[in-house]
């Protein structure tokens, strides 16, 4: 296989056709979409059609990394560097480390699923919206790509204006109150964090003597910032990146997104867009300001918040009655997992949080699927106007057993490998948070069987509930890859974990001892002013 | 090569441009005034009009070629006025390319508007050149006055006329402010000309002289209610409404660049050096203007009276780069203005496609549920709006433009950070009403009452056509623009005697 992809140059332009092929397939649907002489029926199908296939060929094309990848390297791979706006200092760099590997093919992973689960579901203006979410492919594989601070910084924003039409023209009731509220809470941190990034880009120039530098390498290799300025730098990462993580206390406009945006939408949102937020907390804040981000007040406040967000997501889930509203919750509790693995920052934790990244984008992509499924059905997502349908829809409640069960964290299964993974690795470094954490897992099963207990087992009192369609064809091919890979990373994630552990070595050290240099630099000059 | 300006004919060459568009304005004039009034007619004399622009337009391109300087005198050749002059000329075409379809459905007939509006470009070409006070004045009289009748177009609209008075009144109070401005700054420095000026001020260090000061003082109340910074900026509202739609992004756009532009070389080049004496309350007119355009913005109904007040958000914008001062933010300003220039002209050219007789369908409701009708149009005017707020890649252009002043601001040598804050902050208030335009298009459905939209045709379509393209290419290729506002720093005449160099106080930085 390594030897086909070589043979193709696969390395060198990977990364440019991934972020090229979504954008050609959009164009290619809006056009069509003005120009067709289509019934309106025909030309929804041919839309779906081509977005399917547009999107199989981007995880075709990316799948070639997953051999490609060198392991052992902790060097980029796949680069790509071309000089784009040279007066500014702003380059097309793309690459991948063993992180991004996972995040990319994650991304190229769910968003086939995604067209095949709006596939009924879409009524009007299909076309609009398929070009919408290869755009939005495009602009989150950009941001996992992303070697340059300022193309990182548009991706970023990209993803912001087609999830913002899709949550507001295809959404629920509330659509407009939560797209809108969607984009300014994004919105404000980001432009917060771009400010940040053009001081960090003149801080560097002004070292090196040249304009501004937003090279990521280089970025890494200047270390003269003030202890106080990385302070405020990092703050306003930290905003960027804990407001789309959501960290409590940031976390409101998450349950209306989610709630509100259509199926595909919430299972982009929480299976990929959240990971945004803890990747750029991989990538850039700890790594360009180490010091600021293990100071201890720092590091105490943000595993605070994390716990805080574990329990506090677990209990305000359990209370739903919504089942989507539900699952938005378990997000921030499961995400908080993430950020305390983070920033305990052992190469354990550190493991269990990626694998709790990629865990969480299947499961809970999986249970929004289900959801939107027997929301199709019987137009309701209230728990309580279902009960014991596991007799009537059978194959609906084996799947959403077993993916609850994963999301739970069941050992078999691939949840329990990333929380084992965490609470492994943070209980050396906090023990105390880390027993309350604990408890997490255990609210996250209390919500989660009680709530599939009331749905699926309980007597069927509902007359109405008697003659729900189980599952057809093109949702169980939908679900069955989802399954195999909830299974296949509960027996044996080894392959993704070995593929992982370079890259995060790496940034364990180099957050630790440049945090510890950073200190020992901070101590021996009073003024605490080093440069 | 080098004119000198003491030179009669080096003068006119200097000045070339300028006169061949006042020529053709003026041959236009009598032209437009020897046949009947009509539609046709009106028409010819636009196209006629929108040719004498580019002909000024590839003429300057050759003086940018060239390359020249010149010695001290009342003009300046520099690249700055040769980009402003661009600007200008673009949003003039764009003004007669949009008016030709406005006037012809609003039963408008006079075809002087068009030849009105060229004295107009004049004007702001003298304004962009001038180093003079006196041309100063010249400029913005040549330009004011161009405008105030332009804003009563619309003889039968009631608002139309009490935009043009209200338009006229305040800006000749402004007028007067200048005046008296310039006429303190002449006694306190004995001259009109900016190299003098600056040169006077760093040698004697004028800083505690109250006449100047007061004349400085003066000077930014008359640009300041020339480009509307709050709180100078009450008649905006009003008379953006009222005056035809056309005309009221030549105001937003060409006007406020115009002014903008004269009130940069002024400060530039004759105050630099006593900046600690103006930076302060420049300062917070920026940030007073950011903050009131953009919350004022976010409760109107009007589409017209909300541009009005988001024009008065990027005059705060825009004066960022006045207070920084440095090279880098002259690059910053002249992008911007360019960027600006090119959004405004968008958003406006898709309210006159949807605008009919009586100012009706200007509320910003009208545009419910536009994209199922309209779908390029609305996504079109979903690209301005981006660009407007300031938004990567869907925004194109208009991000970098934001950018870049960012980056001017953090990059001074004095860093100013916290404007540069306060700036995003305020952005993404304005986040508020350029999405709600989008959101009403896209996510409401069209009302059932609503009047039937037709596809805008001919002039009109070309402008939104152009300026979407341009926002977009340029914001993912902007390289070309980038050079080019690069070199568009004013550069400070050449001594005539090479022995006793200039103080640097002409010089940017």
């Amino acid at each position: 296989m390594q030897a086909f992809l070589s043979s193709i140059g696969y390395n060198s332009w990977v990364l440019p056709a991934l972020l090229i092929i979504p954008v050609v397939g959009a164009a290619l649907l809006l056009l069509m979409g003005q120009t067709t002489r289509q019934s309106p029926d025909d030309s929804s199908h041919s839309a779906r059609m081509i977005a399917f296939g547009v999107l199989v060929l981007e995880f075709v094309v990316s799948l070639g990394l997953w051999w490609s990848f060198d392991p052992a390297n902790a060097a980029w791979q796949a680069s790509v560097d071309v000089s784009w706006i040279p007066q500014w200092g702003i380059r097309f760099t793309l690459g991948v480390d063993g992180i991004a590997l996972m995040m990319i093919l994650l991304t190229t992973f769910i968003m086939p699923l995604c067209v095949l689960g709006s596939w009924t579901s879409i009524k009007k203006k299909v076309g609009t919206y398929f070009a919408l979410m290869l755009l939005l492919t495009s602009g989150m594989l950009g941001v996992f790509m992303a070697r340059d601070l300022f193309l990182f910084y548009l991706m970023w924003e990209v993803m912001l204006v087609p999830m913002y039409f899709i949550i507001g023209i295809w959404g629920g009731e509330r659509r407009l109150y939560a797209s809108v509220k969607f984009f300014i809470y994004t919105m404000l941190p980001s432009l917060l964090m771009l400010v940040a990034i053009l001081y960090l880009a003149i801080h560097a120039g002004n070292i090196a003597g040249t304009g501004p530098n937003f090279s990521y390498d280089n970025l890494l290799a200047t270390s003269a910032l003030t202890p106080t300025a990385a302070l405020w730098l990092f703050g306003a990462f930290f905003a960027a990146f804990a407001v789309k993580v959501p960290m409590f206390p940031f976390h409101t406009w998450l349950p209306d997104a989610h709630v509100e945006a259509p199926t595909a939408g919430s299972v982009i949102l929480a299976g990929i867009m959240l990971k945004m937020g803890t990747f750029g907390f991989l990538r850039f804040a700890l790594p360009l300001f180490p010091g600021a981000a293990m100071n201890p007040t720092v590091r105490t406040i943000i595993v605070t918040l994390s716990v805080i967000g574990i329990i506090y997501g677990a209990l305000v889930a359990m209370v739903q009655p919504d089942f989507k509203k539900l699952v938005a919750y378990s997000s921030v509790s499961h995400l908080g997992f993430v950020m305390l693995g983070i920033f305990a920052l052992t190469l354990e934790s550190l493991q269990g949080a990626l694998m709790i990244m990629i865990n969480h984008g299947i499961s809970t992509g999986a249970l929004f699927f289900l959801i939107g499924m027997i929301y199709e059905r019987k137009h309701s997502r209230q728990i309580d106007s279902y009960g014991g349908i596991a007799r009537v829809v059978p194959m609906f409640a084996a799947l959403l057993t077993l993916v609850s069960l994963s999301s739970i964290g069941l050992p078999g299964l691939n949840g329990f490998v990333g929380e084992f993974l965490v609470l492994l690795g943070s209980f050396k470094v906090y023990p105390a948070f880390t027993i309350i954490a604990t408890t997490g897992v255990i609210f996250a099963a209390a919500y989660l069987l009680w709530a599939i207990q009331r749905m699926l087992f309980n007597p069927l009192d509902k007359k109405e509930n008697e003659h729900i369609p189980d599952l057809n064809w093109r949702e169980l091919s939908l679900m069955a890859p989802l399954v195999a890979v909830i299974i296949w990373l509960g027996v044996y994630p080894a392959p993704v974990l070995r593929r992982m552990e370079t890259a995060s070595q790496t940034l364990v050290t180099h957050v630790q001892e440049r945090a510890l240099t950073e200190r020992i630099a901070a101590s021996t000059s009073p003024t605490g002013v080093q440069r | 090569m080098t004119l000198d300006l003491s030179v009669p004919s080096q003068l006119m060459t200097a000045f070339a441009p300028d006169i061949v568009l006042m020529a053709g304005a003026m041959i236009l004039l009598l032209w437009s005034a020897w046949k009947k009034e009509s539609e046709a007619h009106q028409r010819s004399v636009g196209v006629a009009g929108i040719v004498l622009c580019v002909t000024v337009i590839v003429m300057i391109a050759f003086y940018i070629a060239r390359a020249d300087s010149s010695t001290p005198g009342v003009i300046a050749v520099d690249n700055f006025r040769w980009t402003a002059d661009i600007i200008f000329l673009i949003a003039a075409i764009g003004t007669i390319a949009l008016s030709m379809d406005y006037n012809a459905r609003h039963a408008i007939t006079a075809a002087e508007s068009h030849v009105l509006l060229l004295f107009a470009t004049a004007g702001m070409m003298t304004l962009a050149a001038a180093r003079d006070l006196m041309i100063v004045f010249l400029g913005i009289e040549i330009m004011s006055i161009a405008v105030y009748v332009l804003a009563g177009l619309d003889r039968r609209s009631g608002r139309s006329a009490e935009a043009a008075l209200k338009y006229f009144l305040l800006g000749a109070f402004a007028t007067g402010f200048l005046l008296y401005g310039i006429a303190l700054v002449y006694g306190a420095t004995g001259t009109t000309n900016l190299t003098l000026i600056g040169e006077r001020v760093a040698q004697v260090g004028l800083t505690s002289n109250m006449m100047l000061v007061v004349g400085i003082a003066l000077l930014i109340i008359g640009f300041g209610f020339k480009v509307a910074l709050a709180p100078f900026h009450m008649w905006a509202p009003d008379v953006y409404e009222g005056a035809p739609t056309p005309i009221t992004a030549y105001m937003a756009a060409g006007v406020k660049a115009a002014a903008f532009v004269g009130f940069f070389r002024i400060w530039i080049e004759a105050f630099q050096q006593i900046a600690p004496s103006w930076h302060g309350p420049m300062w917070w007119l920026a940030v007073v203007t950011m903050a009131v355009g953009n919350l004022v913005a976010l409760s109107q109904k009007n589409i017209k009276r909300m541009l009005a007040y988001s024009s008065i958000a990027h005059a705060g914008y825009i004066l960022v780069t006045l207070v920084v001062a440095t090279p880098a933010s002259t690059s910053a300003f002249m992008f911007y203005i360019f960027a600006y220039t090119l959004a405004t002209f968008g958003a406006f050219g898709v309210i006159v496609a949807l605008e009919r007789e009586g100012g009706a369908r200007l509320a910003i409701d009208d545009y419910a549920g536009l994209w199922s009708v309209s779908p390029w149009l609305a996504s079109a005017m979903a690209v301005f709006m981006l660009a407007l707020l300031g938004f990567p890649i869907f925004g194109g252009i208009g991000f970098l433009a934001k950018y870049l002043i960012v980056l001017a601001a953090l990059d001074a040598p004095v860093p100013q950070t916290r404007l540069a804050v306060i700036l995003v902050v305020t952005s993404v208030i304005s986040a508020g009403y350029y999405l709600y335009v989008v959101m009403v298009m896209f996510m409401r459905p069209r009302n059932e009452n609503a009047l039937p939209v037709s596809a805008p045709t001919g002039w009109t379509r070309s402008v939104i056509t152009a300026a979407a393209i341009l926002i977009l290419v340029l914001g993912i290729l902007p390289n070309s623009i980038v050079r080019w506002t690069e070199r568009s720093v004013s550069t400070p005449p050449v001594s005539s005697t090479p022995s006793a160099p200039l103080t640097n106080a002409s010089l940017v930085r």
